[in-house]
């Protein structure tokens, strides 16, 4: 398992553009919504937490459809499904490799995109934390989509469309902690919320997200 | 002993569903037509909404079965999954478009219920949010279904789907519930029957007895709806079968 | 016709929106219902031949 993770990460790291695409974006998004509302500061910092959040949201969707594409196109999926590893615990580095690649950098690069938006000083910090909680559940939850959408010839527009609504519980924990820590109100309930989705996720979704590939490799 | 599961016999289900269908497509027209008509045009207004209070003989049903349809899939689901049924599998699939429907027609009335009553067409408000989010839900299971070409695999795939969603659309129910406490009233339906309590907020009587005749029309076109856009399905996939067969000579 | 009041739009308009959407799915349903059963009769007279 760690060979494959090693493998995985390896030719994210070749292939370029595994992590820099996502990042700029993550950029370009928060551009764009600065374009869109204006540059007045109260409003930016105001509504920073939720854009932060829905923009590594998106940036973390747009390269779901590569998690198993690649490996599907040169047949190395079918190997790995017929290795001794248990499916779901290939589909479970897969998972840890895309967020590390993809999720990895967006926590990193929050922060940042925060000083851009004007977020308040306390919000720096439960922003970070509160990414860093809920994008494996991200990463878990997309993985499960793209095994969905694996077999599929245009399966990115149905991917966002099934990965979307998944994301919703997470995406509302996850803004709110950072909404709260930005406010500087007590952030305990929806971070153990959030924490809690993301135990639930790990734990159980692995073995929806190896069921269905495992139909779709029939 | 007859089972039920006798009608995961296609040849079953279509015989018997065929002699149903006729039963229940009368009734439930006869109990939409009755509920409708005694609620449009015989129930008094009420003190605080006017008259927009008839719109509850239309938004309560189809939010009712909006949900339950829903439900109704994840059974069919389940068994697809655990027996290998393919009548169920069809069903979950036939279910899905009126699952959406109902869902837009709660959502349409609400909205245009909430116009002159909230001011508003739309809040963000936890039974409307989660309402939208389960109509995304449906959007992609129906898409899910027209994606994948083999049969077989899409209803598996897309009864884990049913799964996986029905989780976290009752997450995302109690998410938004944290995330903004709501201007819609609580289920009071349920209560109208109850006894003792809050007068003010019960539906009372006059408005109740309508309302139960337009849920059981409501109930009875979901079922009538179900049982031919399943015969649709088998015959559907029938004819693939046919046409791949005779392709292959 | 019962006295509307001023929501007379309002309650006609939620009535005409749900009926017409009842009623679109129902249609729909039976057309597709019909279509299939001929066409499924069609293959099947042409399959036994």
């Amino acid at each position: 398992m760690i060979a494959l993770l090693r493998r995985d990460l390896t030719l994210a790291l070749r292939a370029g553009g595994g992590f820099g695409l996502g990042l700029a974006f993550y950029l370009i998004l928060v551009a764009l919504v600065a374009f869109g509302v204006g540059p007045e500061g109260a409003l930016l910092a105001r509504i920073a937490p939720g854009i932060l959040w829905v923009g590594a949201l998106l940036a973390c969707l747009l390269s779901l459809d590569r998690i198993f594409a690649l490996d599907r196109e040169d047949g190395s999926l079918e190997l790995l499904a017929t290795a001794p590893l248990p499916l779901e615990g290939i589909v479970t580095m897969k998972a840890l490799a895309h967020w590390i690649t993809t999720g990895l950098p967006l926590v990193v690069a929050a922060p940042l995109l925060g000083l851009m938006l004007n977020l308040p000083g306390p919000g720096f910090a439960w922003l970070f934390v509160s990414l860093l909680i809920g994008t494996p559940a991200l990463s878990v939850l997309g993985t499960f989509g793209a095994a969905l959408t694996v077999g599929l010839k245009r399966g990115g527009l149905l991917l966002s469309l099934i990965v979307l609504p998944l994301y919703v519980p997470t995406l509302i924990f996850g803004a709110e902690v950072a909404r709260r820590g930005a406010e500087g109100l007590a952030v305990q309930t929806p971070l153990l919320l959030l924490a809690g989705i993301t135990c639930g996720t790990l734990a159980l979704l692995p073995f929806a997200s190896a069921a269905v590939l495992r139909v779709n490799l029939r | 002993m007859r089972s039920l599961w006798e009608y995961a016999n296609p040849k079953k289900f279509i015989e018997t569903s065929q002699r149903v269908l006729p039963a229940v497509t009368w009734a439930s027209v006869a109990c939409l037509v009755v509920g409708l008509i005694w609620g449009f045009f015989f129930t008094p207004e009420d003190y605080r909404q006017g008259s927009t209070v008839k719109i509850i003989y239309l938004h309560v049903p189809s939010a009712l079965m909006a949900i339950n349809a829903w439900f109704m899939m994840l059974l069919a689901s389940l068994i697809w999954l655990i027996r290998r049924h393919h009548v169920s599998a069809l069903a979950a699939r036939a279910a899905a478009p009126i699952g959406a429907v109902m869902t837009m027609i709660a959502l349409a009335t609400g909205a245009i219920w909430g116009q002159p009553m909230w001011g508003t067409w739309w809040v963000w408000d936890p039974r409307l949010t989660s309402f939208l989010i389960l109509f995304l839900f449906y959007l992609g299971y129906i898409a899910l279904w027209a994606a994948v070409e083999d049969d077989d695999t899409a209803a598996d795939l897309t009864s884990i789907l049913c799964i996986v969603g029905s989780v976290f659309a009752v997450l995302s129910r109690y998410a938004v519930n944290f995330w903004n406490q709501g201007l819609h009233q609580g289920a009071s339906v349920m209560r109208a029957g109850a006894l003792a309590g809050d007068t003010e907020e019960r539906v009372s009587n006059v408005f109740a007895l309508p309302l139960f005749v337009c849920i059981a029309g409501f109930v009875l076109l979901f079922v009538a709806l179900v049982l031919l856009r399943t015969q649709t399905e088998i015959r559907a996939r029938r004819m693939r079968a046919l046409v791949a067969r005779e392709r292959r000579g | 016709m019962p006295e509307l009041g001023k929501y007379a739009a309002t309650v006609l308009s939620a009535y005409g929106v749900s009926l017409l959407l009842l009623l679109a799915l129902t249609g729909v349903s039976l057309w597709r219902a019909r279509r299939v059963r001929a066409e499924l009769a069609e293959v099947e007279a042409r399959t036994k031949k």
